[in-house]
């Protein structure tokens, strides 16, 4: 008899504990990191790691997150995916299952982002990447987001710039007909320069294959052709020498690039020829003003170095996070609930200012956003030019 | 016209370096009937040992206080390490072919592949993935001639090219050495019983075609500075086939056919898409040698050699 109360006790304090720490759960907002914290890609995992670190400092010092006037204290959950596609898989599967996250940023590669998104989806989490541009990561899965722009939306965002900077009317082509990237993105600005300018606008639609050196046939074709402008997506190793080559066949022309630019090597490599050309990317850290340059300078004291695209991109992740959980209209306790009203607030998000650029969901998980569009400066730095949008 | 003049003089920059890789094939091919397939990597790797000397070269001016002209850096790399280089193919020859003379001939052929293979990933291990970009000794000049763009870097390359080829042609032709190369080419067994150190001369002709694949890296370099350890590949193979094309250990074959693969690779993408810029190019070369099956100067095996 006696026993058999103090089983009933035990399991009554059980579960009162049980159900109150339940209850401060719920009070507690859980969101995952799942980052590349170590493997191939350290540097993509530590700059998520900082700049996530950073919003949460914010929270905290503002007393939590404020959400329909109440205040809630904020926990992130760090899980390192060791740029791996299976441990991207297991840190999803843990932190939705076993942590109870309300939402999880990342992974950031497309390669863990797009198994990754599968989990998520899955469990019906909302998730964002703040920098797979690979389509597959969100496509069909109406609870994986991103905070990039996809690939091939570079190609009308490029034909649009150059058709209001410069008036051209006749563009050229060269690309790499056996890698991916570029030949995705040459027929997308292909595309979208000749619903601007017409058929044939496109004056000559170059390509080679990869490892070639030697462009002076394809470039000669260029220069003839009467083309205002030149567009290459290529690699920075391969821009150095279209880029040179053309110079040496007389092309005077703006010559244009794509995200695939923006490495320290391309400079290096193409050294005066390259200053005062142009290519879009996500963000650039050299002449950022606004709230941009706040960000870079907070980075920079804190951590020692200039932060990257994916710190920033992660930075505007945590930004969008804050604002579907505000604008839920409040958080019912039931996670289940929660995370299908934060997905349903991401998707309503509109003009979103991130310091990468406004970004608008519109039904799907990709956000219509501006790209940014850099010169190479006289001093081969890559400088804010203005940003640009399709 | 403006046009094909500018094809022409870029086709002339193009086919120099197949001919310069070529005359190593062709060379080996005639005295061993076997085709050094770590060729193609030998150019890569004199290419990178121009790196090292002219940076070299460009310290050593700047410690010693000697202000040496540009130019005249890019003339001694060229040398030291056309003279490096032919060690390499030396040591090449040393380890990876003489232990395998006698070995059956498919051997051999592989032992080129491997040292192929060891030289690229050597390099890798090395240096790293990253890109190596060859340093810009002479400034470019870019020279309008009525709507023909010509730069001094592609006049110096095509005349360097056509130097060298010569010079060769002079050595097989006028020197003892030559004479006993040309010797062995005519038939490999006689000739030591002539008092012709064998080995000696099988390292020479490595040396020599190693030489000349160094000052195409080079001048390589210098038209496209952009250097990675796989760079020697697919020049090895289309530079195989212009040695195939020119005939049987002939130099002037040898040459010819690298300026007529750069020949017909520029002017099918002038003319065709460039997508099947290749496809077509080798398409037209398979029919060149279905017509003449021994190349321009080869002739059938028992006839003489012309070297």
């Amino acid at each position: 008899m006696r026993t058999r109360s103090w089983v009933a006790v035990c399991v009554l304090a059980g579960g009162l504990a049980f159900f109150l720490s339940g209850t401060v759960q719920a009070q507690t907002i859980k969101i995952g990191i799942n980052a590349e914290l170590t493997g191939d890609i350290p540097k993509v995992g530590e700059g998520t790691k900082y700049a996530a670190q950073m919003w949460l400092d914010d929270v905290r010092a503002a007393g939590g997150l404020a959400v329909k006037g109440k205040k809630y204290p904020v926990e992130l959950i760090l899980e390192d995916n060791e740029s791996k596609a299976e441990s991207a898989v297991k840190a999803a599967t843990k932190m939705i299952t076993e942590d109870g996250v309300l939402v999880m940023v990342g992974p950031q590669a497309s390669k863990q982002a797009v198994p990754a998104g599968g989990i998520a989806n899955n469990y019906k989490t909302p998730m964002i990447t703040p920098w797979s541009t690979n389509p597959d990561s969100t496509k069909n899965r109406p609870y994986v987001f991103r905070a990039c722009f996809l690939d091939p939306f570079q190609g009308p965002v490029l034909a649009n710039f150059i058709t209001s900077e410069f008036k051209f009317k006749k563009a050229a082509v060269l690309y790499d007909v056996a890698s991916d990237y570029p030949k995705g993105l040459a027929e997308f600005f292909k595309k979208a320069w000749e619903g601007l300018h017409g058929p044939g606008s496109v004056v000559a639609y170059e390509s080679f294959t990869t490892k070639d050196t030697d462009f002076s046939s394809q470039l000669t074709k260029i220069k003839n052709s009467g083309a205002q402008v030149l567009f290459t997506p290529q690699y920075y190793n391969e821009v150095a020498l279209i880029v040179q080559q053309a110079h040496q066949l007389g092309w005077k022309n703006p010559i244009v690039g794509s995200d695939s630019w923006g490495s320290a090597e391309t400079v290096k490599l193409c050294g005066k020829d390259c200053y005062g050309l142009f290519f879009s990317t996500h963000y650039a850290a050299a002449g950022a003003t606004g709230a941009t340059k706040a960000f870079i300078d907070r980075y920079k004291a804190k951590y020692g170095y200039v932060p990257d695209d994916v710190a920033a991109l992660t930075w505007d992740a945590m930004h969008l996070v804050q604002k579907a959980i505000q604008d839920t209209g409040g958080l019912t306790g039931d996670l289940k609930k929660d995370r299908e009203n934060v997905r349903a607030a991401m998707g309503r998000i509109k003009k979103f200012k991130g310091i990468t650029g406004e970004m608008t969901f519109s039904g799907g998980g990709d956000p219509s956003k501006c790209a940014v569009i850099v010169r190479i400066s006289d001093k081969g730095q890559f400088e804010f030019y203005k940003s640009a949008c399709p | 016209m403006a046009v094909f003049l500018q094809n022409l003089v870029n086709a002339l920059q193009w086919g120099s370096f197949y001919a310069l890789i070529a005359l190593g094939y062709s060379m080996v091919y005639s005295i061993l009937m076997l085709f050094n397939f770590a060729h193609g990597d030998i150019f890569m790797v004199g290419s990178y040992i121009g790196v090292g000397v002219s940076m070299a070269l460009i310290a050593l001016s700047a410690w010693g206080n000697v202000v040496l002209p540009n130019w005249l850096i890019l003339v001694l790399t060229i040398l030291f390490s056309m003279f490096l280089t032919s060690f390499v193919g030396m040591i090449v020859e040393r380890v990876g072919y003489r232990p395998l003379r006698n070995a059956p001939r498919a051997s051999a052929a592989i032992t080129g592949l491997m040292i192929g293979i060891i030289l690229e990933t050597g390099n890798l291990a090395l240096l790293g993935a990253r890109r190596v970009s060859f340093p810009s000794l002479i400034a470019t000049a870019t020279y309008d001639l009525g709507g023909v763009f010509v730069t001094n870097k592609k006049i110096m390359i095509v005349l360097v090219s056509l130097l060298l080829a010569l010079a060769l042609h002079q050595f097989v032709r006028r020197t003892k050495w030559g004479m006993a190369i040309r010797a062995m080419a005519f038939d490999f067994s006689v000739v030591p019983l002539m008092g012709v150190p064998l080995n000696r001369m099988i390292a020479l002709t490595f040396a020599l075609g190693s030489a000349l694949a160094a000052a195409a890296g080079i001048l390589f370099g210098v038209a496209y500075p952009v250097l990675d350890p796989y760079m020697g590949i697919l020049f090895g193979w289309k530079a195989f086939v212009a040695a195939i094309l020119g005939g049987r250990g002939s130099i002037m074959g040898a040459t010819l056919a690298g300026f007529l693969l750069g020949f017909t690779e520029i002017f099918v993408a002038m003319i065709f898409p460039s997508t099947l810029r290749d496809l077509i190019a080798y398409s037209i070369i398979l029919l060149i040698l279905t017509v003449r099956p021994h190349g321009f100067f080869g002739e059938p095996y028992s006839a003489r050699l012309r070297l």
